[in-house]
């Protein structure tokens, strides 16, 4: 286990490593010039060539490439070529809103699909179980946006009961509030990706209702609770953690979209913000520490596949399966 | 399970690049206006409200010198930080910081006697030191200010006192103080101005959070009449949908520029909103390249200003707000005429002068597009409005920052589309290095010679005769005006119609 751990840790780093390397070379490949966003039309050559200056761009490749990965070493993120503030500090004020968003959302969606799943491949045969499986597959045609603005038009702007969108300015000073404006985002991601996790959830448990064990373990005398509860649940569990782990972190990159529709100041609105004014220290910090949130995701899904399946826990490599 | 997962971080970096790669910017520079303040319905107001402001533009930094963008003028011109002048919502110049001020008779030095008893934020007493210290800021080698080179003819400033400030120009300029009304005037003590601020408005920043929003409270120490509510807070928004969500909900109070005319309906028949019909000083530009072919030849643009029926694409764009103005000047500058019938909507017209220019058969070229609205809408009009009269148009979309680069900087285009968005900015076509490479002699000395005025009516007059003669030589086809649209609950008043430059002066907004 620690010999896999070891590996895990060494994959992490250098994954990002990688995709730092890659994102820094892509964003150079665009056209155009990051200098551009700080000037308006009638700009003088002189200020054109102080602002490139100042974002650095005037500066070869290769030393723009050292000093980021230079100051990615010590953990800096860097200053915004926009504001002139370190990235840092700001992505860690946007964490607050993203990853409650997504955490919340996350086990709302966890909470709906596993009974839901489970019903929709236990009762497969009835009418409620095609409707429910229907009903998923209709979820998942539908995007996220077009659910948040139809959540507004419904709870915001007729019901009046729920904001349309915002975060309080005092962040989480008060949690019921804070609450309240994350509850239309958390919905609106919590039925979209429930929709595609009752599909797992369902055809998982499809699976281990015809596998041989259960019906041995019935043979045997077991009661269907009983056997479900013992194997079919956990075997069950396997595939679906692992789509948990893929879930979740599209949860997170799905909080994009979403923090637009809802005008939350979180890490999406910060990236689109960044992509606009062609910031390279924001898209690169924002997605730095997205691709950090994913690959942990990805390491927790896989540890949390490898305690339940003792099948797994026995490969030192954690590539056999 | 684990390539999946390294999938999903591709996904994620592609994603993330697609994106930046379609991304643009809001458009560039401020936006502009002039008119007058709405009027108090009733006398009786609330003193303790909070005006709640919901606005697209959230500043970039707090300093104008830095890049701030117009989110930062919009917040913090007037409110937190004052000019020696003001300039009102009618686009009239009055005194502010200074009490007064004299020209010498040769028009080359100017001096500015403060204002007693002015403080900063921060207690420090406004001194002529402060003053040379914010001009100096615009000036500066790093200056990022959108005004910089209208202040190119300074040649030195002097505090004789502190309450007096000299300036001495190197060649006159009529247009000085009004300029001067656009410098803040900042303390020269003040520390880190990107982030904190030190101004004598009647608003202090109270706290800024990234992302979201931006209050301004009272400033108690304030020398002139103060605000008519309790503060105000900005709610930046990056959606125009949930902008006017948030108006709907009462989450805003007001909305500073409505960008979104679809959403109008909503408002107008509604008897708990206001919808203000302001003039704005935004242009929406077909930009030829005047330099090279076939647009060096003036018969041509005007052919193609006439086979375009401008009245159809703003109709069509903002239903009925909006203005033809048939020039650069919009009707809040000093010297604007209606030119709208210089070069008509005419399709016979303009193939009699196509086939006078030589091209009977007509000729194909690229129109440079801003990726975003209404731009694309616009080339599309455009694009089919030309092939009437056998023009091809290539349309071809580029982002902002593309814009600035290949457009702008490096003139490599043959027309373009742009929206210019400030005030009294005529004076470019007397510029033949500017991007658009228009190069009247004619108007070069007619622009020269108004800033050199001794009155502003002789400025006026002079501007006039440079307007009509770039509206003559169809320098560009100036498509339409923007209009300037305030939605604001039916509770508030005293709040500004026009946002002169994106400025919106929050301290007479009551509401009851």
């Amino acid at each position: 286990m620690a010999v896999y751990l070891l590996r895990r840790v060494v994959f992490l780093v250098v994954s990002l490593f990688l995709a730092s390397v890659l994102l820094f070379l892509l964003l150079r490949l665009l056209p155009g010039d990051p200098a551009n966003s700080l000037l308006s039309i009638g700009a003088t050559p002189e200020q054109l060539a102080a602002a490139r200056h100042q974002v650095g761009s005037d500066l070869p490749l290769p030393e723009q490439f050292v000093s980021w990965l230079g100051r990615l070493m010590t953990l800096d993120l860097g200053t915004s070529f926009v504001s002139t503030l370190p990235v840092g500090p700001e992505i860690a004020s946007r964490l607050a809103v993203t990853v409650p968003l997504t955490l919340l959302s996350f086990l709302l969606a966890v909470v709906v699909a596993l009974p839901v799943g489970f019903v929709a491949a236990y009762r497969s045969g009835t009418w409620y179980g095609s409707l429910l499986g229907g009903l998923s597959q209709l979820g998942i045609a539908v995007p996220a946006f077009w659910v948040g603005m139809l959540l507004i038009t419904v709870f915001s702007l007729r019901l009046r009961v729920l904001p349309a969108g915002g975060f309080p300015r005092d962040d989480w000073a008060d949690p019921a509030d804070a609450l309240t404006s994350l509850a239309l985002p958390v919905v609106t991601i919590a039925l979209v990706m429930s929709a595609s996790l009752i599909r797992y959830v369902r055809s998982a448990t499809l699976d281990v209702l015809g596998s041989d064990y259960l019906r041995t373990f019935r043979a045997l005398g077991s009661s269907f609770t009983g056997a479900m509860w013992r194997h079919g649940l956990r075997n069950a569990a396997v595939p679906v953690v692992s789509i948990l782990g893929i879930e979740l972190a599209t949860t997170f990159l799905g909080a994009v979209v979403v923090e637009s529709v809802f005008a939350l100041p979180g890490l999406g609105s910060m990236l689109i913000k960044g992509i606009a004014q062609h910031d390279y220290p924001v898209i690169q910090g924002v997605l730095f520490v997205s691709t950090l949130g994913v690959l942990v995701i990805g390491f927790l899904a896989d540890l949390a596949q490898r305690i339940m399946d003792s099948r797994l826990r026995g490969t030192v490599s954690g590539n056999a399966r | 399970m684990k390539s999946k997962m390294a999938s999903l971080v591709g996904a994620t970096l592609m994603v993330a690049l697609t994106l930046t790669a379609c991304g643009s910017g809001s458009g560039s520079g401020n936006a502009s206006s002039a008119g007058s303040e709405s009027t108090s319905p009733t006398g009786s107001y609330d003193p303790n409200a909070t005006i709640e402001i919901g606005s697209l533009y959230e500043p970039q930094n707090l300093d104008n010198t830095g890049g701030g963008g117009q989110g930062v003028t919009e917040a913090f011109n007037g409110n937190v930080y004052e000019g020696l002048f003001r300039l009102g919502d009618d686009g009239k110049v009055e005194n502010l910081l200074a009490k007064d001020y004299k020209v010498s008779p040769d028009g080359l030095t100017y001096t500015f006697t403060l204002r007693d008893g002015v403080t900063f934020h921060s207690g420090d007493p406004l001194t002529s030191a402060d003053v040379k210290y914010s001009i100096e800021k615009v000036l500066a080698k790093d200056s990022q200010s959108a005004r910089k080179s209208s202040f190119a003819g300074v040649k030195s400033i002097t505090t004789p006192d502190d309450s007096t400030v000299t300036v001495k120009l190197a060649t006159k300029s009529i247009s000085f103080v009004y300029n001067l009304s656009y410098v803040w005037i900042i303390n020269d003590q003040a520390k880190n101005l990107t982030t904190s601020e030190d101004g004598t408005g009647p608003y202090k920043l109270g706290t800024w959070k990234r992302g979201s929003s931006l209050s301004l409270d009272l400033f108690a120490g304030y020398w002139g009449t103060p605000p008519t509510n309790k503060g105000v807070v900005f709610h930046y928004f990056t959606e125009a949908t949930a902008l006017n969500n948030a108006l709907l909900t009462n989450a805003v109070d007001i909305v500073t520029s409505e960008q979104s005319p679809d959403a109008l309906a909503q408002f107008s028949g509604n008897e708990d909103y206001k919808v203000n019909n302001g003039h704005s000083t935004t242009k929406l530009l077909l930009a030829f390249n005047d330099r090279v072919k076939p647009f060096d030849n003036a018969l041509v643009r005007k052919a193609v200003t006439s086979a375009i029926d401008n009245r159809k694409l703003l109709t069509s764009i903002w239903g009925d707000y909006g203005t033809l103005i048939g020039s650069m000047v919009p009707p809040t500058d000093p010297w604007y005429e209606d030119l709208t019938t210089v070069n008509p909507y005419d399709v016979e017209l303009a193939k009699k002068q196509l086939s006078e220019a030589g091209y009977a058969n007509g000729f194909g070229f690229t129109l440079d597009t801003p990726n975003y609205d209404p731009h694309p809408t616009a080339a599309t009009f455009i694009k089919s409005e030309l092939a009437k009269v056998g023009i091809t148009v290539t349309i071809n979309v580029i982002t902002a920052d593309e814009w600035y680069t290949k457009v702008f900087k490096d003139h490599d285009f043959a027309a373009t589309l742009q929206e210019h968005v400030n005030d009294r900015d005529v004076v470019w076509y007397g510029n033949p290095d500017f991007y658009w490479g228009y190069d009247n002699p004619e108007v070069t000395k007619l622009v020269n010679q108004a800033e050199q005025s001794d009155t502003t009516d002789e400025q006026a007059a002079l501007l006039k005769k440079a307007n009509q003669q770039i509206a003559a030589d169809a320098a560009s086809d100036w498509l339409y005006l923007y209009p300037q649209i305030v939605v604001a609950s039916s509770s508030l008043s005293g709040y500004p119609l026009n946002g002169l430059n994106s400025q919106f002066y929050a301290y007479t907004i009551k509401k009851s």
